[in-house]
């Protein structure tokens, strides 16, 4: 009963998307992740067959020349110095399947890397940060974190463009079934492409090591159908809304919390941490760590150095009343 | 008046008096010894390291070391096994087998190869130091927690503060200094005191390895260590070489790196395909097939590898034209490499296999070798790379070419120069047990990385959220690991007992070929009495086989 109540209300906070935990590359639901999985299937055909003539060979000579006990002849067995005969053939044998394997591979680094005349369906610019992701829709004003909303490819036939930067280690951004990985690489910019043929929570993870919390630096791309995602933007372009916790909002802005992080229609302009305006309408927390229920946000806000050791925003030894207020307002950051 | 006995009693040495012929030694054969012996010491350190890790991850959301912890655990487990227990292994071999294989007294500059042997020791402490004295500040951490490639901007003092990463520059640039000595000394060595009649042709094959490795030694290692200097220049003196919020660039980095690191995995495979070019022969009781092909191979994977560093970039958005560029650079060392594989399953075709303990561990060299061969072909598809970069797959290949590749060559040449170095022989029945629970051990762990790199599993994370589909393979790697510390229990116990209480086993137990088993066992510090003379590459087979010598076919 609990379990179909708590699917149901997940269910419900994340649209009615499935989240699809295993990100099994040879599942691919992407188009690039598609082409990797061609290219994979060909390779593994190649170095398949290969490993099973030479691995065949090697158990059949072990099996085939090994000393018998019962083998009493003292004599050495024939001296076999070489056959530059045999070693033409199988220096000419493989140079044939490896320049088939360059020809291949290179043919799809080519179509893959160079066909970028298309006109996007989102621009989509994203700042890695120790240790979550900025997440930022130029085209909207829009700016929220770790969780990365496209509309789903079948809905408007066309990728989305991601630009991809780091404000100060390298990370990488990898979510399996979608695409392979492109780095964010400080003082430069890099682009990539992505699309989702089916809706869906797709999980990855940043795939560089970049400090201490590299391993809870995890991303969300929510696949969305064109109308939700339209929602969804529509409901990001609004500034926050927090009538309901002015106390909660004074607290708030009178503290250092205003210094790291945005809320979009306050006097918190912080960029150091990820922007708040709409808090309450993302699934996780902490880069994806923890989900967003009102006791982990209430633990992250008291103590973040508990739940996330070494993350950069400090435990800031609120006093009770203090933490309530804040609770109260960003729960009603909607 | 009590009557003493004149009689010469036997005298007790102190422990000073034992341990200064060591460390004042010159001699190639004891720097060899000292060189395995701190490796090996250092292979268990960076194992427990290992064990910790695996524990760590057995199962989802584990807390038994921290994150930072974690963090210093995998960057001093691979600084430790490239450059402590990689590098000196390889320079121990070298160091006790060339002048023995050459028929020569010692290395060219037996100084110089001493201070080598103490560069690296000094420069291992070093970077061990940092365990007590990295703080510098306080919070600030203990051992460096970079990852062993050290990528920037992650050193710098911005992201990596107190000192722990200047231990680590340090550390690893003083073993540098150290290899770079071998290095020349090893290219000396051969080039000038090979004994009379052995021209290049009837060299041995592991002292062509040696001397090509060095050569790759002395290409490989100055670009990391100028980029560790410039480092130390950015981390100290305030310059910007790879500072990237002063306009440094990160990429610099790695290209140097990596110009480093490519060939330096080259320079740790090739002393294991010397030793299984010596091993395999002997215990298949013919000589090697093809030789010329294989000294040919060699030097072309020796070229090549120096083309290849930026396969490991292929996820940093270079052109397309330099990913196709290293993507076909980097194949094509699987021509070279796989020529090598043919000419040692021809060497044992036809022959009297010999299933004894070194071509055990050469069987199975070959066997995960091929494997570590073909899924490095995976890697060099570059678009299938973009998935599996930095992804357990990564992890499973390399150690494959690492484990399956290096050690399990080494752990061949220790068993088949044991008895020589020694002069007793192992115990069989232990040698054997190490041989099947490392083998089992080893693949119990890393065959199943290959498949959590598919399952999107990243590499460097110190736990994982359940339901990823990640930990069944996670717990059976853990187990793999702990049976790999068994078999190398078995290992240290059969190696301490047999040293003390090992049969004898004389100068040339395997009935081998080459001139190290024609002197005693242990040599004599001078190696040989008469500085031999060879016809052929084979000297052993001739004195053996008068009637039917070498150096009539070659």
């Amino acid at each position: 009963m609990f379990v179909v109540v708590a699917s149901i209300l997940v269910l419900l906070q994340t649209g009615g998307l499935r989240e699809r935990r295993v990100a099994n590359i040879f599942r691919p639901l992407g188009t690039q992740a598609a082409h990797e999985y061609e290219i994979a299937l060909f390779t593994f055909a190649i170095t398949g067959a290969i490993f099973v003539i030479v691995a065949g060979l090697l158990f059949y000579i072990i099996w085939r020349f090994r000393h018998r006990p019962s083998d009493h002849n003292p004599d050495e067995p024939p001296q076999v110095y070489g056959s530059n005969q045999i070693e033409i053939a199988w220096t000419f044998i493989p140079i044939l399947g490896v320049f088939v394997l360059i020809g291949v591979t290179s043919r799809f680094i080519f179509s893959l890397q160079d066909t970028t005349s298309q006109t996007p369906a989102e621009r989509i610019r994203i700042v890695g940060h120790q240790w979550w992701w900025e997440v930022h829709y130029p085209d909207y004003g829009v700016v929220t974190a770790n969780e990365i909303h496209i509309p789903v490819s079948g809905s408007t036939g066309r990728p989305v463009l991601l630009q991809l930067e780091s404000a100060d280690v390298i990370h990488s951004f990898w979510v399996p079934q979608l695409s392979g990985k492109t780095d964010l690489i400080p003082g430069r910019a890099n682009t990539m492409w992505i699309d989702a043929r089916a809706p869906g929570i797709y999980l990855g993870n940043c795939a560089e090591y970049c400090g201490t919390q590299h391993a809870n630096m995890l991303l969300r791309v929510f696949a969305e159908p064109k109308p939700a995602y339209d929602n969804w933007i529509a409901a990001q372009r609004r500034s926050a809304q927090s009538d309901a916790a002015q106390s909660g909002r004074n607290v708030f802005e009178s503290l250092s919390c205003v210094n790291c992080h945005t809320i979009r229609g306050t006097v918190a302009k912080g960029v150091f941490g990820p922007d708040l305006t709409h808090l309450m309408s993302r699934t996780t927390i902490a880069a994806g760590m923890l989900e967003n229920t009102p006791k982990n946000l209430r633990d992250w806000v008291n103590d973040p150095q508990e739940m996330k050791p070494g993350s950069l925003m400090p435990s800031m030894k609120l006093t009770g009343a203090e933490l309530n207020a804040i609770m109260s307002y960003l729960e009603s950051l909607h | 008046m009590p009557i003493e006995s004149t009689a010469e009693q036997p005298r007790v040495f102190s422990l000073s008096e034992r341990l200064y012929p060591w460390v004042a030694s010159t001699d190639h054969k004891r720097l060899g010894i000292m060189y395995v012996i701190a490796a090996l010491l250092f292979l268990v350190v960076a194992g427990a390291q290992a064990l910790l890790m695996r524990t760590q991850l057995a199962v989802p959301m584990n807390h038994v070391v921290s994150p930072a912890m974690y963090n210093r655990l995998f960057t001093m487990h691979g600084t430790t096994m490239v450059f402590l227990v990689g590098m000196p292994l390889l320079a121990g071999f070298t160091n006790y087998l060339v002048p023995l294989m050459l028929g020569a007294r010692d290395m060219a500059f037996p100084r110089l190869n001493a201070f080598g042997f103490w560069a690296f020791l000094f420069g291992g402490l070093l970077l061990y130091y940092g365990y007590l004295g990295g703080g510098g500040l306080y919070g600030s951490g203990s051992a460096p927690d970079v990852g062993w490639f050290a990528y920037a901007p992650l050193t710098e003092r911005a992201f990596s503060r107190g000192s722990s990463t200047d231990y680590w520059i340090l550390g690893v640039m003083l073993t540098g200094f150290g290899s770079l000595a071998s290095a020349i000394n090893v290219i000396a060595t051969t080039l000038s005191l090979r004994c009379p009649g052995m021209n290049l042709s009837r060299m041995p094959l592991f002292v062509w390895l040696m001397l090509i490795d060095s050569w790759l030694i002395l290409i490989a290692l100055p670009p990391l260590n100028a980029a560790q200097i410039m480092l130390l220049l950015d981390r100290r003196f305030g310059a910007h070489f790879f500072d990237t919020q002063a306009g440094g660039s990160a990429l610099l980095w790695q290209h140097f790196f990596w110009i480093f690191g490519h060939p330096e995995v080259y320079i740790l495979i090739f002393p294991a395909f010397g030793i299984v070019s010596e091993v395999v022969p002997v215990f298949s009781r013919k000589p090697i097939f093809g030789r010329q092909a294989m000294v040919a191979a060699v030097v072309a994977i020796g070229f090549i590898s120096t083309s290849v560093w930026a396969h490991h970039m292929f996820t940093v958005g270079m052109t397309s034209i330099s990913n196709a560029f290293f993507a076909a650079s980097t194949m094509l060392v699987a021509i070279p490499t796989g020529i090598k594989i043919f000419n040692w399953l021809a060497t044992m075709y036809g022959g009297k296999i010999l299933l004894e303990v070194p071509m055990l561990f050469c069987c199975a060299f070959i066997f995960h070798f091929l494997i570590a061969g073909l899924t490095g072909v995976m890697l060099a598809v570059a678009p299938f790379d973009w998935q599996l970069h930095d992804s357990y797959f990564v992890i499973g290949h390399f150690h494959f070419t690492l484990i399956g590749g290096f050690v399990f060559g080494m752990f061949a040449g220790i068993y088949y120069w044991f008895p020589k170095a020694t002069g007793r022989m192992w115990n069989g029945k232990l040698a054997k047990l190490h041989f099947w629970l490392f083998v089992i051990g080893f693949d119990l762990t890393f065959v199943p990385m290959h498949f959590l790199g598919f399952l999107g599993m990243p590499r460097r994370i110190y736990t994982y959220a359940p339901g990823r589909g990640w930990e069944l393979l996670n717990f059976i790697e853990t187990v793999g690991a702990y049976v790999q510390a068994i078999a190398i229990a078995c290992f240290v116990i059969n190696t301490i007992h047999s040293i003390r209480k090992g049969r004898r086993a004389g100068g040339d137990p395997w009935d081998a070929w080459t001139l190290e088993w024609s002197t005693a066992s242990p040599p004599p510090e001078y190696n040989f009495e008469v500085i031999p003379v060879v016809r052929s590459s084979r000297p052993l087979w001739d004195l053996k086989h008068p009637q039917d010598p070498d150096w009539k076919y070659e």
